[in-house]
């Protein structure tokens, strides 16, 4: 692939504080390699904002190889940017051109909100998961992982689902800000194995219940949440938890 | 409280959208058949009667009452999903390719179905309250429907305003009869290939057999 630097002008959302008014701030950056990925053309820009005595852009970063789901950014719209199934620390500066513009915003949800510049919020998702996201074990000597047989089918399912990084991109997506597809995900990689059984009932009801406390929205099953994940999270594992949900409501002795 | 996580959480929502949507499209099925009697083409005497069925009969006339109570609800859980939905996102985007991977129109539910209801109003108020006035809200005689849908599509904008509800109705079906589905829980992909490929059928064919009962009153193609 031919390597190429490019000159690039970044308009970056900038807001020092949760309650502070924030803004657009532009940024011109030279010689921004081709190979680079996005979060080192950042580091590039934070570098020399230091030496200018400015103050570096926030952002979230951990991993930097697409499995922390720490760098949650939308770059012109799209969250983790242009290419599908991608991360932001993925995504190489060849994905754009010589001289384009690039508007870099933090993720927008009420229930995701901004800490400073594009860093945002997500103890949400913590909370979702604490309210229902855990199965019972034994304690003692760990149990053999192979002792319960699990059918192929489900086994890869559940671990398809199991596969969501908790990143974020979906809410950042969804015209609803809605969790669905994260919950969907945790929901079904427990519904699907016999590990999660004991707790399937509680598990969706508490989940739902504490993402409409965090203030997520419904889904309209548009499918832009599919779209956007960079794992792949499929969305029938929202139709899963309506299922999981339905029968939990349903077959509750609660009057 | 069980009951009523089915009302008011953000998943039971979106269920009672689901359950009295697919009502809803019963009830279209209905409808439509009704419809198509006047291609008897018999002066309106097979349209007239399946009419008297309908309207004549305490069976359909208690039924009638479940059909709006369910309209209601979900015309009433539509507008509140709407509502909460969209205040949830606080800062919108400068820039937003946000919604790629999805349609048009299943970001447009709502306003599909506004126009729908708008196009309702006018509707019932053709045909449906004056007949029921007429009854004295009873089992009273009756309107002779055939006359006045012959009076009512011989108006060009009436007849307008009717193709506009069903090209709303239609793309409203296109997303809403699969994603009912999805909402009563099939997550079965097999089904919901099948139910999204009948939902597209149903969303184009429905309209247009309703479509066919105005535009051939006002091009006068029943004798």
């Amino acid at each position: 692939m031919e390597h190429y630097n490019m000159h690039l002008t970044l308009k970056v959302w900038r807001q020092p504080g949760t309650n502070a008014q924030g803004g657009f701030k532009s940024y011109e950056v030279d010689n921004i390699s081709s190979e680079m990925s996005f979060l080192e053309m950042f580091d590039v820009l934070n570098e020399r904002l230091i030496e200018e005595g400015e103050d570096p852009i926030a952002f979230d970063h951990d991993c930097r190889e697409g499995i922390c789901g720490a760098c949650s950014m939308v770059i012109d719209g799209k969250p983790h940017g242009p290419w599908a199934k991608n991360t932001t620390c993925q995504l190489h500066m060849r994905a754009f051109q010589d001289g384009d513009t690039i508007i870099v915003e933090p993720w927008r949800a009420k229930a995701f909100p901004v800490i400073k510049d594009l860093m945002v919020d997500r103890s949400a998702f913590d909370r979702v998961i604490q309210a229902g996201g855990y199965i019972s074990v034994n304690t003692g000597n760990a149990a053999d992982a192979n002792a319960i047989p699990i059918d192929k089918k489900s086994a890869d399912d559940a671990f398809a689902a199991a596969a969501c990084i908790g990143c974020g991109a979906c809410v950042a997506a969804c015209k609803n800000s809605s969790a669905m597809l994260f919950a969907g995900a945790k929901v079904s990689q427990l519904a699907l194995l016999p590990q999660g059984d004991p707790e399937r009932s509680t598990r969706v009801i508490e989940m739902v219940a504490q993402m409409d406390k965090e203030g997520f929205g419904s889904c309209t099953a548009t499918g832009a949440c599919e779209a956007t994940c960079p794992k792949g999270i499929s969305i029938t594992n929202i139709a899963r938890l309506n299922k999981e949900y339905l029968r939990a409501v349903l077959t509750s002795e609660e009057a | 409280m069980s009951f009523k996580k089915l009302l008011t959480s953000a998943v039971g929502r979106k269920i009672t959208m689901g359950a009295t949507g697919l009502f809803l499209v019963l009830f279209l099925i209905v409808h439509v058949g009704l419809n198509l009697c006047v291609f008897a083409n018999d002066g309106g005497e097979m349209f007239n009667q399946a009419a008297h069925f309908m309207g004549g009969n305490w069976v359909p006339r208690i039924l009638e009452i479940g059909l709006f109570f369910f309209l209601i609800v979900h015309i009433i859980q539509g507008l509140i999903l709407e509502m909460n939905n969209r205040s949830k996102r606080g800062v919108s985007y400068a820039k937003s390719y946000g919604n790629r991977g999805s349609k048009w129109y299943s970001r447009s539910m709502a306003l599909l179905g506004t126009l729908i209801l708008i196009f309702l109003v006018l509707h019932i108020s053709n045909f449906w309250l004056p007949n029921r006035v007429h009854q004295g809200f009873l089992l009273g005689e009756e309107i002779n429907l055939y006359e006045r849908m012959k009076v009512t599509f011989s108006v060009g904008w009436i007849v307008i305003v009717y193709l506009l509800g069903l090209i709303a109705l239609a793309y409203h079906l296109m997303h809403g009869f699969q994603s009912a589905f999805r909402s009563l829980g099939v997550h079965n992909n097999k089904y919901n290939k099948l139910l999204t490929c009948i939902g597209h059928g149903f969303a184009i064919i429905v309209p247009v057999l309703f479509a066919l009962m105005p535009l051939s009153f006002y091009f006068g193609w029943l004798s």
